[in-house]
């Protein structure tokens, strides 16, 4: 039932991040003489930080089987892992919009960028929350086992972590692909 | 070192808020000394701040909206006496002030009135209904309601500390961004939203999780009690529309604190999504407020008229129709935005088709009362004040529907008496009704009903002499938010309504008569059998207050009104039944997790507010360790032995076997 809920504040979150895909949708043109997706997005990095998430997704679920089979060294490295991969991540994300506000292009510039940099950030921001709680549930399991309220939560975290994979193949479609199209 | 804060934030050259902060400051001192001396605190921490059962956390919900309903309402006369006085006058409040009354009105009576109010009876009630022991989540439960609370705090504190949003209960831009709105008023505003609108998401989720997946053997979809539908197809709507406001003002936030272009002149901006967005939570936010009321509603109107529902399965119907239409209406809250004709027809089209799940539902309570013994007690007589008066409401409601009418009606006074006619038709009428209605089962004693029923008249009458006039007015052009008018037409009727508020505020007075005199006679008042209405669903078949556990047996159920048929059964067989095989049975500990939660809550907005980094970096570094802190919890249940079951059942059962006893007529 725990799994249950968190499934149904998953669909909440997904309609959270609608409206932000929706703003970007909104003000996609608003560039204001500024400059657009196409001149400023880097696809190689953006294929680098997808394989990273990617790849931790699949950690997380080698993470999940470990549990499940109550083996803690395996479990404790796969989570590590998709810690390290998440971080990197992030670190490629950070340099991405450091190297867009050096060159003049940051969220204050135009309504276009602003939405680019609310819906990635977002992103972003979820999966930072998401390693506090990678962090927290290695700890927990260093400290208690595998007990059964730990499992449900492992439960929640991976069906976040996982979620947190699909919203970043929407936005790597929606705004890289599509934008640099354009 | 503290941000933007410093000693000009007291509002000291404006005496009115000084006093009435004053004021505030003065009774919550003089509450607080009074609990403290007469040794209450331990009893109020461990039995109702750190509770997770959902009948204490329903009870502190509508404490809280009747508490806010008070500040909201003195707004209101506030708004009134200015109204009946400014013709060719400044008035009593500038501008200024003015506009802060207005928002903070609308923005307490939505989100800190009508929000805690429905929330919390369904917290009360649903589980009950449902044969349950408690909703899915309790201490989640608790963390909500506490979240609720901070954010009410913060818009009170605003009054003392600042100042308050002076764009509307909507904020929109570009009024609302920055450069229009320099003050920390719409910060208040949208930090209060954001922190307590997480709290309400909490209690969807929790809502609809109880009742998809928590109900008693036997209860299946089709058996459920109303009020547990309309539970559900509010908090679906909770679920789906609250993740759009958070949104929405993050990217007001944004604006505001980053120089942001969402909403802006410049930039690119686009101020028409903001109304796009606000609008698309806006409209299922008061389906949200008005469903809980119609289910409040179902269970009042069987009860008193001594029927089974009349229509159940059109009335399932009807509820899901509206849950899902609700999210297909928003447009016409700004048909004069220009759309054009094409689109306004659709939306306005829509908005009509909605009335008409709404019209079936009517037509079934007035087919339950058709050939019932009706009796009106209080929370009946709020029922049929609530029928004529939504159907007048709704009625102007599918007028400004239509588009043309409305490009003459938009944002007039016709709009203001339109909302508040189905508002206060629906949800405060409901309020009131499920409060008098359920007030017995939450703490054993009825309320008394005299003066319940003169607060029902003075408050059904004053409402109309309030509102109907300002009908009237916006006919004549008058506009709403108005500080000042010269127009001689409109005076009478702002006269008029003045005085409607004057029978309104009696109406609310009698309330607070009607508690103080039933808890001096509560002994007379007293419910001893736990079903002092004789009532058809099963919260009636618990004590009143029902034990901790609800239900010493989670009871099998086999139809619609379920008690209804435990108790026909018991007549028929003379009450020849077995006792109960009593169980140990296992309740969740009660957590400060909520409350502690909360507070770290309260101290990250106010200084997001006023820009106090590092007081943030703290609330947010003691909200994380309070969630860890809870994950590290060992013991995270207590058991109550068979024994102690038993006793406690037993008790009740002897009520209820006395009071059967005494009626001698078969049922």
């Amino acid at each position: 039932m725990t799994a249950y809920g968190f499934w149904i504040f998953l669909l909440s979150d997904i309609v959270m991040f609608s409206c932000f895909f929706a703003a970007y949708g909104v003000l996609l043109g608003q560039t204001a003489g500024g400059p657009s997706g196409a001149q400023l997005f880097d696809l190689k990095n953006v294929a680098i930080e997808t394989g990273c998430l990617l790849l931790s997704s699949f950690t997380c679920g080698l993470a999940s089987i470990a549990a499940d089979v109550r083996n803690v060294r395996w479990y404790q490295l796969a989570m590590a892992v998709t810690g390290v991969l998440g971080l990197c991540f992030l670190a490629l994300e950070v340099r991405e919009f450091a190297d867009l506000v050096s060159r003049g292009a940051g969220p204050t510039r135009s309504a276009f960028l602003s939405a680019f940099f609310t819906l990635v950030g977002c992103h972003g921001l979820h999966v930072s929350a998401g390693i506090l709680w990678l962090l927290t549930m290695m700890a927990q399991v260093y400290a208690k086992g595998f007990r059964a309220d730990i499992c449900r939560r492992l439960l929640c975290f991976a069906l976040f972590w996982h979620a947190l994979d699909i919203i970043w193949v929407a936005i790597f479609s929606v705004v890289y692909l599509l934008g640099s199209a354009v | 070192m503290l941000g933007k804060l410093d000693w000009s934030a007291i509002p000291i050259h404006e005496p009115i808020p000084l006093i009435a902060a004053g004021a505030v400051l003065v009774i919550i001192l003089a509450v607080l000394i009074w609990a403290g001396v007469k040794g209450y605190f331990p009893y109020i921490w461990h039995e109702w701040i750190t509770s997770v059962d959902h009948k204490r956390i329903g009870v502190m919900y509508v404490l809280l909206a009747m508490v806010m309903l008070l500040r909201g309402g003195i707004d209101a006369i506030m708004m009134r006496t200015q109204l009946a006085v400014a013709y060719h006058s400044p008035g009593i409040f500038p501008p200024e002030h003015y506009d802060q009354i207005f928002s903070a009105h609308g923005t307490i009576m939505i989100f800190f009135v009508g929000m805690p109010f429905v929330i919390g009876l369904m917290n009360l009630v649903v589980p009950l209904q449902l044969g349950v022991r408690d909703v899915a989540f309790p201490t989640l439960n608790s963390v909500g309601f506490w979240l609720t609370a901070t954010g009410a705090l913060l818009v009170n504190i605003s009054l003392v500390v600042g100042e308050f949003a002076r764009t509307g209960w909507l904020a929109f831009p570009p009024l609302s961004e920055l450069s229009y709105s320099p003050g920390v008023g719409v910060d208040y505003y949208a930090w209060s939203l954001e922190i307590s609108g997480v709290g309400t998401l909490v209690a969807g989720i929790n809502l609809v999780t109880t009742v998809l997946k928590l109900r008693t053997r036997g209860m299946t979809y089709l058996r459920m009690p109303m009020f547990c539908w309309t539970t559900l197809a509010s908090n679906l709507l909770i679920i789906a529309a609250f993740p759009i406001l958070t949104a929405t003002l993050t990217m007001l936030l944004l604006d505001r604190y980053l120089g942001f272009h969402f909403f802006t002149n410049e930039g690119g901006g686009n101020s028409m999504m903001f109304m796009n967005l606000i609008w698309a939570w806006g409209h299922p936010e008061v389906y949200i407020l008005a469903l809980p009321a119609f289910g409040i509603f179902s269970e009042v109107v069987p009860t008193f008229s001594g029927k089974p529902l009349f229509g159940y399965r059109s009335m399932v119907l009807a509820t899901m129709a509206i849950c899902i239409i609700s999210f297909m209406v928003w447009l016409h809250h700004f048909f004069t935005m220009g759309a054009g004709p094409d689109v306004n027809a659709v939306f306005g089209i829509a908005s009509m088709i909605i009335a008409v799940p709404t019209g079936v539902k009517i037509y079934n309570w007035l087919f339950t009362m058709y050939g019932g013994r009706v009796r009106f007690t209080t929370p009946m007589m709020w029922a049929v004040g609530f029928m004529v008066t939504f159907i007048i409401g709704g009625l102007t409601g599918v007028l400004v529907a239509v588009p043309p009418a409305d490009f003459l009606l938009h944002n007039s006074l016709f709009l203001v008496a339109h909302f508040h006619n189905v508002i206060i038709g629906a949800v405060l009428f409901g309020a009131f009704a499920g409060y008098t209605y359920w007030f017995p089962k939450a703490f054993g004693f009825r309320l008394h009903e005299g003066w319940g029923k003169a607060s029902f008249w003075f408050t059904l009458t004053g409402f109309y002499v309030t509102f109907i006039p300002l009908y009237a007015a916006g006919m004549l052009g008058m506009t709403r938010r108005m500080q000042h008018y010269d127009v001689a037409e409109w005076r009478p009727w702002m006269i008029a309504a003045g005085v409607g508020t004057i029978l309104m505020t009696i109406g609310v007075i009698c309330q607070i008569v009607q508690l103080a005199v039933s808890i001096r006679q509560r002994d007379e008042l007293r419910d001893v059998t736990g079903d002092p209405w004789d009532a058809r669903s099963l919260e009636w078949a618990t004590a009143s207050p029902p034990p901790v556990f609800n239900f010493a047996v989670l009871p099998n159920v086999t139809g619609e009104d379920a008690y209804w048929m435990i108790k026909e059964r018991a007549r028929r067989d003379n009450l020849e039944t077995r006792e109960p095989d009593y169980r140990d049975i296992e309740m969740p500990r009660n957590s400060p997790t909520g409350f502690v939660c909360a507070f770290f809550a309260s101290v990250m907005g106010f200084a997001l507010i006023w820009h106090i980094w590092w007081m943030v970096a703290l609330g947010l570094a003691g909200a994380f360790a309070t969630f860890v802190a809870f994950a590290w919890r060992d013991h995270d249940e207590y058991v109550i032995p068979a024994q102690e079951v038993a006793r406690m059942d037993r008790a009740n059962i002897a009520e209820r076997r006395a009071a059967m006893n005494m009626v001698e007529t078969p049922a």
